[in-house]
């Protein structure tokens, strides 16, 4: 049994240590905004923030936490949809499909708290999430948007 | 009812959905997205709706809600491509109502067949969302006006023709009467609908043509939005497949006893003749038992089939014989006669689509009736095919389909929905939710067909063409998925020619007709298929038709010692809507300009629309590729929203030129080698040209979005790296190569 900190909750979770994150956030605690995508890290799809870092969960072992990290998912990145970066989503119409998107957004905002100032050689070094539908072109607009209501 | 986006993550929890048909209604019940952000707000404080009964329908398209909110029912599907919202824009027009109040469902195919089909056509692709349901949606919500009017023009005792619309109003001037659409549906619904419907001219268009937002972004923003990889059930279980990789092979042998008795794991059995599945209480319990269960397969007739034997059977078909797809004149006397022979060879990979979505269904089977939650780009293909295989006959039978995390031609294809139905036969009552690892779904494709061609043009002494013949080998997508339809052709696959056709060659091809104008020219086929199951993939056969031609145009261009911009419009004479967006990406493009940059143009019609791109790149000294803008023009006749073809532009180019730099399929003891994004990469945002679309719509036809661009991206792309370098690029992907070397 170990105690998770997600979302401000505390959750227990008993179930295997090797379950990736992605599994026991979608399955084991019923919240699907994180998505699977390809399991091996290379998408971002499956991207959450553990204490405030980006972190790509679809290969990260439950049993590698210690228990007092504070995750963070796409659910729980605002109450109600309201956070910069998802305003300026929703401004800009950035999503296509959309289920990169909560894996993009997740990775955006870790990359504007660490760096409020990001620029597009920034942008381009830290954001890699794969976008099949191709929103790239928005992506960084709605970067750059997403900084000036910061 | 499940209304997918009533889930906050606050209320999130396993119990999302509900199961049964019963509590339907009329059986609309997946996919409900508000378009505004307060819907359920009555219109009227005063007035507590929640006592009245539902409001009926007006009619299939139109349900108009006490509050004024108006439901608009789609039947294409959702992938991202906007459809939704162009549609729901097409009704609201013509339905006069306020678009701030418009949100929208998708009915069931299961629905649609008990109601005669009213909703018409559930397939998804050839970018024919809108052009293909256009006339219908808008007499639909034109017909539900003039039921509302009728409505109103009773209670008022007044003549219908007296009254007007506008946003969700209806007037009767000369009395002073006005009333909201939500008041006057229920009476609407008992109005005979009019056998006849006139439809607002074009100049009059107040909805469609504006770059409205998605109905569907915010739901997509704070991962409520559920896709059918996040559909719930109660004690619904998850499964993982792995059917043999290799075309025609079959499953040996499992030992389920390596892992059948691990904690979760609820059942493992065999699929069919070719698959083995482990059911479990976990997707990752499930799909980690499959990957650590010895199976073996018996490999059949390609286990050894690679890609140098595809290789070796395109060039074959280059050397051998052809059918003729598009003949002029007689080419090989005029390239005969020519004063200068061109050629050159080209090739296009195998590609998976790779939607970011892997492929799923969740299927509950029960001894009277069976449902499928998926995302398909046919919710009508999938009821039909999975009928049969649940025993039910078809009005058992429904499927609820979800947004798609897309689909560019994949979920075309029922067959994952199919497997999840043969699982859930085996437990009763039970709901399983069938994923597709990205391996399974890499292994499993309906791959982009592979194809090469060798190209010859004839230059006459000024220049200018005598004849070109172009000889595709290859891949034929109809012998594979569409027999039936290739014999009526006479063995043709037409469709290897998209782009190239002649028109009047046939009424389904002539949205792919070739628009430049040739003294004489050969495209002929010659059908080579190997054992790899080829789909429709975004764009088609118009991906590799596009760099046949017009990356061979380019060739012929420099060889003549021409503008490759003069040149292509000096053939574009009979086409002044393909000269028209070929000169305006030159002129917004930078073309001509003695800047030092390095550009490349290409144009094609396809799916109905007039395309064309400039790109301009950088190769670097050790022959590494930047592209830096590209700059795209579509004329698609009708521009029902800007701004989402101007998403659509950018990314289709990002799937056409994430093939093109990265992408390939490769075979190596018959089975696909690539099986996920670290050896089949797709672009990254550090990857992306900054893309300027010029939408330039000629206002008397309606042509596709989705598609049709795609196709241009990597043509352009290629005649400027000659531009950047003076060698020609001519092996896809390009990814390895040193482009200087
Ligand atoms: S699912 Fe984790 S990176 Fe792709
Ligand atoms: S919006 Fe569809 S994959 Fe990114």
């Amino acid at each position: 049994m170990i105690e998770l900190n997600v979302n401000g909750k505390t959750v227990k979770y008993d179930g295997d240590e090797d379950k990736p994150l992605l599994w026991a956030i979608r399955e084991d605690l019923g919240m699907t905004g994180t998505k699977y995508g390809c399991g091996i890290s290379q998408c971002g799809a499956c991207t959450i923030h553990i204490d405030g870092q980006a972190v790509r969960s679809c290969t990260y072992p439950v049993g590698a936490l210690e228990g007092s990290e504070k995750i963070t998912t796409i659910e729980g990145l605002s109450e109600d949809g309201s956070h910069p970066v998802q305003q300026a989503w929703a401004e800009l119409d950035v999503p296509q499909c959309g289920f990169c998107q909560p894996g993009m957004i997740m990775a955006v905002s870790a990359l504007l708290k660490e760096n409020p100032g990001a620029t597009d050689e920034d942008i381009d070094a830290t954001i890699t999430n794969i976008c099949r539908c191709g929103t790239f072109a928005r992506v960084r607009k709605g970067i750059h948007l997403a900084k000036k209501k910061l | 009812m499940t209304k997918l986006t009533s889930l906050s993550p606050s209320t999130l929890s396993r119990r999302g959905f509900i199961v049964g048909t019963s509590a339907i209604g009329v059986g609309l019940s997946v996919g409900v997205l508000s378009g505004c952000k307060d819907t359920s707000a009555p219109k009227d404080p005063k007035v507590d709706y929640s006592n009245l009964p539902p409001n009926p329908e007006v009619n299939a398209w139109v349900h108009i809600h006490h509050d004024d909110t108006v439901t608009v029912r789609i039947a294409r599907s959702e992938m991202g491509q906007g459809t939704s919202t162009g549609l729901a824009q097409l009704v609201a027009e013509e339905l006069d109502c306020d678009w701030e109040k418009v949100k929208m469902e998708f009915p069931t195919p299961g629905e649609n067949l008990k109601r005669d089909r009213v909703w018409k056509d559930y397939s998804t692709g050839g970018s024919q969302g809108l052009r293909g349901s256009q006339q219908y949606v808008r007499e639909g919500g034109a017909a539900a006006r003039q039921m509302l009017i009728g409505a109103a023009a009773a209670k008022w005792d007044v003549p219908a023709e007296e009254c007007t619309t506008d946003q969700g109003m209806i007037f009767h001037k000369a009395s002073g009467n006005k009333i909201n659409y939500g008041a006057m549906a229920e009476a609407a619904n008992k109005i005979e609908p009019p056998s006849e419907v006139t439809l607002k001219e074009a100049k009059d268009w107040k909805i469609i043509g504006q770059p409205k937002l998605r109905l569907d972004t915010a739901e997509k923003l704070t991962g409520a939005l559920k896709y059918g990889q996040d559909v719930e059930l109660d004690g619904m279980l998850m499964a993982s497949v792995k059917a043999c990789p290799i075309l025609g092979g079959k499953l040996k042998s499992y030992d389920a006893s390596a892992v059948d008795t691990r904690k979760g794991v609820k059942k493992v059995m065999q699929l069919g003749d070719n698959a083995v599945v482990v059911v479990a209480d976990s997707w990752w319990t499930a799909n980690k038992a499959l990957e650590e269960m010895p199976i073996e397969w018996d490999a059949g007739e390609f286990a050894e089939y690679s890609t140098a034997d595809i290789d070796k059977l395109l060039d074959d078909g280059i050397q051998g014989e052809s059918m003729p797809g598009n003949v002029k004149g007689d080419a090989e006397a005029a390239l005969a006669g020519a004063e200068q022979i061109v050629e050159a060879s080209y090739n296009f990979p195998s590609l998976n689509h790779a939607c970011m979505e892997p492929m799923n269904a969740t299927a509950l089977w029960t001894e009277d009736s069976c449902e499928v939650w998926c995302p398909t780009q046919n919710g009508e293909s999938v009821l039909s095919a999975i009928a049969p295989v649940s025993g039910h006959d078809i009005s058992k039978c429904d499927v609820h389909k979800t947004i798609l995390g897309g689909g560019f031609g994949r979920k075309g294809m029922p067959d994952y929905a199919v497997q999840a139905v043969m699982i859930a036969k085996e437990m009763p009552g039970t709901p399983v939710k069938l994923m597709w690892s990205r391996e399974e779904d890499m292994r499993q494709g309906f791959f982009h067909p592979i194809t090469k061609a060798k190209m010859r043009g004839g230059l006459d002494a000024d220049g200018n063409i005598t004849g070109l013949d172009i000889k595709i080998s290859g891949q034929s997508i109809l012998a594979a998925l569409m027999p039936q339809f290739l014999e009526q052709m006479g063995g043709v696959d037409l469709f290897t020619f998209q782009g190239l056709i002649a028109p009047g060659t046939n009424p389904r091809a002539e949205d792919q007709t070739l628009k430049y104008t040739f003294p004489a020219l050969k495209f002929h086929h010659a059908m080579k298929n190997p054992p790899i199951r080829p789909g429709f993939w975004r764009g088609v056969n118009l991906n590799q038709n596009a760099i046949y031609l017009d990356c061979f145009l380019d060739e012929m261009a420099h060889a003549a010692g021409r503008d490759p911009l003069e040149f292509r419009l000096a053939y574009l004479k009979d086409s002044p809507k393909m000269a028209a967006v070929l000169q305006a990406v030159a002129d917004k493009g930078g073309w001509g300009s003695k800047d030092g940059r390095h550009r490349g143009l290409a144009c094609i019609y396809g799916f109905g629309s007039y395309v064309a791109a400039c790109a301009d790149v950088s190769v670097s000294d050790n022959g590494k590729l930047k592209i830096n803008k590209i700059t795209a023009a579509t004329d698609c006749g009708h521009a029902a929203n800007p701004q989402q073809i101007e998403a659509q532009v950018e990314g289709s180019f990002v799937y056409g030129l994430s093939a093109m730099m990265f992408q390939e399929i490769n075979y190596e003891n018959g089975r696909p080698v690539q099986e996920n994004f670290d050896s089949f990469p797709s672009m990254r945002i550090a990857d992306m040209p900054e893309v300027e679309t010029i939408v330039m719509p000629s206002g008397d036809f309606w042509g596709g979005v989705g598609e049709p661009t795609i196709a241009v991206a990597a043509p352009a792309v290629l005649n400027a790296i000659f531009a950047a370098t003076g060698k020609r690029a001519r092996q896809l992907p390009l990814k390895d190569q040193n482009l200087r070397g």
